[in-house]
Formats: structure tokens, C-alpha cells, sequence
């Protein structure tokens, strides 16, 4: 007889299973067999816990608690001691970076007790391979409503209502869409999925599709019925193995159940999915660029309109949608677009995932609600600035974002708040940023992103990205001339207006918004010729402080001999023969050298 | 999948398999220090798992303790019910299995002559 008291979900994310969750798991199956535990204990892979800092992570149930950075080697003392004898192991327990203390159990940890996991509420709890456990936690109720209790058209009025907006990056009211694509005339339809994401330091579309699949292909069916399509692609970037693995079996499994396939619920609409690998161009996640790379053509995008709800895939009218939009369609539907609606501020609701990275301490997902304050993400769930060092900025919105100070720490995060500050909601991406960073080179950071995704159709885009990386290289390199901010600034707003498509539109912001808040950075590598943050090698130098009691270690370890001084005196640097190799720094035994202008 | 009703059916079906990772239900809670173990814990444990089964009581859910210092009564067993008090009861053989699901895991009925404290 079989008992199951216990299970073991160990975290099959990308990030997990690249620091040894793989190993962590066979080593689990095989300690619990040989204790003669298999009959009681059960382990299960799940996808993503959004806190891959820490992996791999290891759940246990019915207890909750929450083990991190756990290794092979620990797997014999958690099978031995949790399992066996009920003692938690407590040096695997998570420990809150500002207190030392060790939290136990998963909702006590910080990083999770300020989010509000909506869409990421089944990732990390259920194994994505198995519909089941998808069915169990209440997946396809809303496909089943959708289909044997509403019209289409009470679909539509049901997203409308929820007043979602696109999690792609513009925010354009995802009921609107369906209701465009839904009046287009026509027989044939597409729903396209949206799942090349792109920005760099955003991965919550990947553990979206990693951990929860079939949320996403509940979405889309749900978005067929309401528009009239009965077919549907998922184009997904060929860098994301195992979202593609997952969302196959994931659709197998639909199609074998019947909530893919012809006849759905008895209602007589049928609805198939196919993915379509995409090569991994940024350019691609721009709607009509990725359209035309379904249809096998080179992915470039072209003007607008006509729109995709008119004529997108195939000429035919096409709703398309990211994947966290998709992800969004579940609550609304089982619970209501006004239910929804309660979350989140006046124009933009529900919750949002933020991909948290940089120089904080928890960095990971945060699922949290529209409306939160810059400040609690940070220093709340992120847990503030590694190293106790000063916060400086937070870049949000990817490469068609902006970098927001510190004054702007309060500000609440929605679409329209984030537009006016001069960043953006875009994908989610939040990279913060230490008094070390100086914001000149993360301006040419981003640019040099985009300049290297754009895909050369247009000529704003293509050039105009070219000429302003040129620039913002040569204030780097401490060449930069009078001017040049004047210069960077036309050439940004030149882009913006004449670019092609969103992406080039949106390339200047990164400059655009540094300008704003940074712009005396600008200048002091300009008229200067120092960088205030110390990065930029060209531009930063070293300084003896009055702690200096000229004891002479650092005149020796110079190379070049820049240093000079007599014996109790302080010493003072050459800065026109210093070759800024900091082994001066590291040989003062007063710590009285000082990295920076 | 024809109706709402059969993905229901469906759910509610599948739910009692991972019910126990959203722990709301009664708990069992058996001590597995030296002391428990060495007075058959194990074995309490196994039998109580098995009338658990045989009896198809979803939401239970099964934890271990270490030793709570009353040695000479292992194999100690607490059953907390949802918003009860804990009932600690002692030398529990596995032959008591049968009558601490029956009575008390499913029909709320403290077993007396088994108990041998109570908390809150």
C-alpha cells in the first residue's frame, strides 16, 4: 500500500538545472529509494521559481519549507534528517540578507511575502509536464467557460472590462485588440503568441512558458473563440530549449485531452497550436517583423497600417499577443474582468513581473501589483543594494527603456507613470544600478544593443544609432567634444520621429534619459575629462587622501613610477604618467587611495 | 473533454493528489528522535499512513518531530485538527493505527485512554 505524506518539487528552471538542479533530483530519488522512502515520499520538477539567485531550490511539503543553493552533496542530510526524522536542515535555509536571520518557510521570505503571485502562481508548485497537476490547481476552467457559457463577444467585453494592457511594452489595451481583430472581416483567422523576448535581463516570458505552459495555450484557445480563428503559433526564440520541450509536450498533452483539437468542451469550436522557432533577432519580438518571420520571410518590420488585426499572417486578420498578456486571460475570465480590475491603479491593471537584476541583493522575478512603489521593489523584495553601497539608478523597460535616480524612488509604477518619467514599462526588466556605474557607459551600454539588433530596413534606425554609439564611445573614452550633447540630443529626437517601427523609435531612450537625470555625468566626462563613478578607464585616476601617512608601499608598487613623496609625508600621484593599474590601491595598507575623480 | 462538468469531476479527482502542498487539513505529527525511533515510530508512522490510505482521508497531512523529552512514552503521535488543540498521544503501537484514524483523524473523537497531554 502506497501512502504519498511528502513532496519533494525540486526547481527545473533554466537557472536551477545550469547550478546542478538535475543532479540535486537524481540524487534525491535515488537517497529516498535506497531509505526505503519511495513509496511515501514523492519528487516532482517544477519550473521556475523566479529566485534563481539562490538555486537550486528545493520544496518541501506538507511542511512548505524552502531549501536554497542546494547541492548534491547535501542530498543524503536532507533525505536523512527532513525526510526520515522530520528535522529541518537549517544551514540550507534562506537567510535574509539585512537581518542574518533564517526564514524557513517559502511565504516568509521577504523576496515572496510583498509579491502578489497571479500569473506566476502555479510556477514553481505544479510540474509543468503534467496536465494534471495543471487541472488540479483549476486550468481550463476558463476555456471551458469561455466556451459552453459566454459568446465571443462576451469574451471580448470580459477582457475589456479587467482593463488589461499588453505586457509586451507599449500597453495597448489587450480587449481593444481583440475587438479589432474580432470585427475584421474574414474567414480565417491567427492568434499569434508573442514569446521572443528579447531585452536583455528579462526572462519572465521564459518561466511563464517553462512552468506553466499550459496557461499559455489556455490563453490563446480562449483568444480564438472570442476572435473566430481556429489556429495559432507560438513563436518562441530557438534560445529557450526547454520552454519549447515543455510547450510541446504541454500541447501533446492538450491535444490528447481534448482542450486542443476539433469539438472543444462540445461546443463545436476547434482550435490547433504549432510553435514556430525563431532565430533569436531582437527585431523579431516587433509584431510585423515577427510576422513576416513565421512565413519563413527575413524578419524586418513594415509600416503600419495596415495593422496585423487587418491584415497580418498570410494577409489574414491576426491577433497577436505576449506571452504574460496570454498568461493574464485565466483570472479574468474565471473570476471576471471586474474581479480583476481590483488590483492595480486607474489605467493599468492587475499585476506585472518584474525581472529584477543588477547590484541587489535578491535578484529573480517579482510578481507584483500595478501601482507599487520603485522603493519596495528594491529594497523590500529585492532587499536593497549589494554591499551597503548607494543606490544610484534603476533602468526599467529594456533597451527601449530609461534610467530612472534615486529621486524618483517613490515613484508608483504603472504604464502612464513610467512614460512620463521618460523610462517605460516594456517587458519588465529592472537593472539597478550602484554608486560604481557611471551612466554614460550604461547609455552606450544599451545603444550598443540596439544598434547591433537593428535590422537595417530603415535608415533613422541604422545610421542614427551608429552615429550616436560613436559619440557616446568617444566621451568614454574621454574624447568627447563641445557639443556633443547638443548632437546626441537632435540625433535622438531625429530618430524618434523618423524610425520605422517601435524599436527604433524607442533605441534613443536609454541616452534620452540619462540626459535627464545624469546629464552633469555627461559633462564631467566632457569638459572634465573625469568619469565621477570611476568606471570609465580613460577618464578615472586615483587619489591619494589625507589618510596618506607617506609610509612609501605605494611609490613602490607603482610600475611607472608615478608616485613621489618623501617618508612621512603624504604622497601625490602623477596623473599624466599613472597607467590607472590600481596596484597602488591595493598596497596602501591605510586604505588612503581612492579609486575615482 | 466534453463539458465543465467533467473537467470538475476531472479536478476534484486530481486535487486529493496535490492537495498536500497547500497544507489547510488535519495534521499528524509523529516523534522521530533516537528515543521515538528506537520504540518503532517508524512502524507507527507506516501503519497510521496505511489506515490513512485504506480509509481515502484526503488532506492529511503527515510531519515528524524530534524528541520532546517524555522518552518513556515514545512512540509519541500529536494530531492537530484545523483551528483544535493538539492532542499529544503515547506509547502508540501500530496495532492503535486503526482506532487513531478512525476516531480521531476522521471522526474528531479524542481517543482517551491514549492521550497523555493537550495544548493549544
Amino acid at each position: 500500500m502506497q501512502f504519498i505524506r511528502s513532496h519533494v518539487l525540486v526547481c527545473g528552471g533554466t537557472g536551477c538545472m545550469s547550478s546542478g538542479s538535475r543532479q540535486v533530483q537524481a540524487n534525491l530519488e535515488g537517497e529516498i529509494a535506497r531509505r526505503g522512502l519511495g513509496g511515501e515520499v514523492r519528487v516532482v520538477q517544477t519550473g521556475c521559481h523566479g529566485f534563481c539567485e539562490m538555486g537550486p531550490l528545493v520544496i518541501i511539503y506538507p511542511e512548505g519549507v524552502f531549501y536554497v543553493s542546494v547541492k548534491a552533496e547535501d542530498v543524503p542530510e536532507i533525505v536523512e534528517n527532513h525526510l526520515y526524522k522530520g528535522r529541518i536542515v537549517e544551514r540550507l535555509l534562506y537567510r535574509e540578507p539585512l537581518s542574518q536571520e533564517r526564514i524557513p518557510s517559502y511565504d516568509e521570505i521577504n523576496f515572496y511575502k510583498k509579491q502578489r503571485r497571479v500569473i506566476l502562481k502555479n510556477c514553481g508548485r505544479i510540474n509543468p509536464d503534467d496536465i494534471n497537476e495543471y487541472i488540479a490547481a483549476g486550468g481550463y476552467e476558463a476555456l471551458g467557460k469561455a466556451l459552453t457559457l459566454m459568446t465571443p463577444a462576451a469574451v471580448v467585453e470580459e477582457v475589456k472590462k479587467s482593463g488589461l494592457r499588453g505586457r509586451g511594452g507599449a500597453g495597448f489595451p489587450t480587449g481593444m485588440k481583440w475587438q479589432f481583430a474580432r470585427q475584421s472581416p474574414g474567414e480565417k483567422k491567427y492568434i499569434v503568441c508573442n514569446a521572443d523576448e528579447g531585452d536583455p535581463g528579462a526572462f519572465m516570458d521564459r518561466s511563464v512558458l517553462e512552468g506553466d505552459p499550459h496557461r499559455i495555450i489556455e490563453g490563446m484557445a480562449v483568444c480564438g473563440y472570442a476572435i473566430g480563428a481556429d489556429e495559432g503559433y507560438i513563436y518562441v526564440r530557438a534560445e529557450y530549449p526547454l520552454a519549447i520541450k515543455r510547450l510541446r509536450t504541454a500541447i501533446a498533452q492538450a491535444e490528447e485531452m481534448g482542450f486542443l483539437g476539433k469539438d472543444i468542451f462540445g461546443s463545436g469550436f476547434a482550435f490547433s497550436l504549432h510553435i514556430k522557432e525563431g532565430a533569436g533577432a531582437f527585431v523579431c519580438g516587433e509584431e510585423t517583423a515577427l510576422l513576416q518571420s513565421i512565413e519563413g520571410k527575413r524578419g524586418m518590420p513594415r509600416p503600419r497600417p495596415p495593422f496585423p488585426a487587418v491584415s497580418g499572417l498570410w494577409g489574414k486578420p491576426t491577433n497577436i499577443n505576449n506571452v504574460e498578456t496570454f498568461a493574464n486571460i485565466l483570472p479574468i475570465i474565471v473570476d471576471g474582468g471586474e474581479k480583476y480590475a481590483e488590483i492595480g491603479t486607474e489605467k493599468s491593471k492587475g499585476t506585472k513581473i518584474f525581472a529584477l537584476t543588477g547590484k541587489i541583493n535578491n535578484t529573480g522575478l517579482a510578481e507584483v501589483p500595478m501601482g507599487i512603489a520603485m522603493r519596495e521593489i528594491i529594497y523590500d523584495i529585492g532587499g536593497g543594494i549589494v554591499g551597503g553601497k548607494k543606490f544610484k539608478a534603476v533602468q526599467i523597460g529594456g533597451p527601449s527603456g530609461g534610467c530612472l535616480p534615486e529621486e524618483m524612488l517613490d515613484l508608483t509604477i504603472d504604464y502612464d507613470s513610467l512614460t512620463a518619467a521618460g523610462a517605460m514599462m516594456g517587458s519588465g526588466g529592472l537593472v539597478v544600478m550602484d554608486e560604481t556605474t557611471c551612466m554614460v557607459d550604461v547609455a552606450k551600454f544599451f545603444l550598443t544593443f540596439t544598434q547591433s539588433e537593428s535590422c537595417g530596413k530603415c535608415t533613422p534606425c541604422r545610421e542614427g544609432t551608429k552615429r550616436m554609439l560613436e559619440i557616446l564611445t568617444r566621451i568614454t573614452d574621454g574624447e568627447g567634444r563641445d557639443g556633443d550633447i547638443a548632437l546626441l540630443e537632435d540625433l535622438a529626437r531625429g530618430i524618434k520621429q523618423t524610425a520605422l517601427c517601435g524599436l527604433g523609435q524607442t533605441a534613443p531612450n536609454p541616452v534620452l534619459s540619462t540626459l535627464k537625470y545624469f546629464r552633469h555625468e555627461y559633462e564631467a566626462h566632457i569638459k572634465d575629462h573625469v568619469c565621477p563613478a570611476g568606471a570609465c578607464a580613460n577618464l578615472t585616476g586615483y587619489t591619494i587622501t589625507d589618510g596618506c601617512r607617506g609610509c612609501g608601499m605605494c611609490k613602490k608598487a607603482c610600475p611607472v613610477g608615478a608616485i613621489a613623496g618623501e617618508i612621512k609625508q603624504r604622497h601625490t600621484i602623477n596623473h599624466s604618467v599613472c597607467i590607472k593599474c590600481g596596484a597602488c590601491e591595493s598596497q596602501c595598507p591605510f586604505k588612503a587611495i581612492r579609486k575615482g575623480a | 473533454m466534453k463539458s465543465l462538468e467533467e473537467l470538475k469531476k476531472l479536478r476534484e479527482k486530481l486535487q486529493s493528489d496535490t492537495k498536500l502542498r497547500a497544507a489547510d487539513g488535519i495534521k499528524v505529527i509523529v516523534g522521530m528522535g533516537t528515543c521515538g525511533i528506537a520504540a518503532g515510530a517508524r512502524e507507527v508512522m507506516a501503519a497510521l499512513m496505511d489506515e490513512v490510505k485504506k480509509r481515502g482521508v484526503a488532506g492529511v497531512a503527515f510531519q515528524q518531530t524530534g524528541c520532546i523529552g517524555m522518552c518513556d512514552k515514545e512512540v509519541l503521535v500529536d494530531i492537530i485538527s484545523p483551528g483544535g488543540p493538539r492532542i499529544t498521544y503515547g506509547n502508540v503501537r501500530p496495532s492503535d493505527a486503526g482506532r487513531l484514524v478512525a476516531e480521531h483523524v476522521v471522526n474528531g473523537q479524542i481517543v482517551k485512554d491514549l492521550v497523555v497531554a493537550k495544548s493549544v
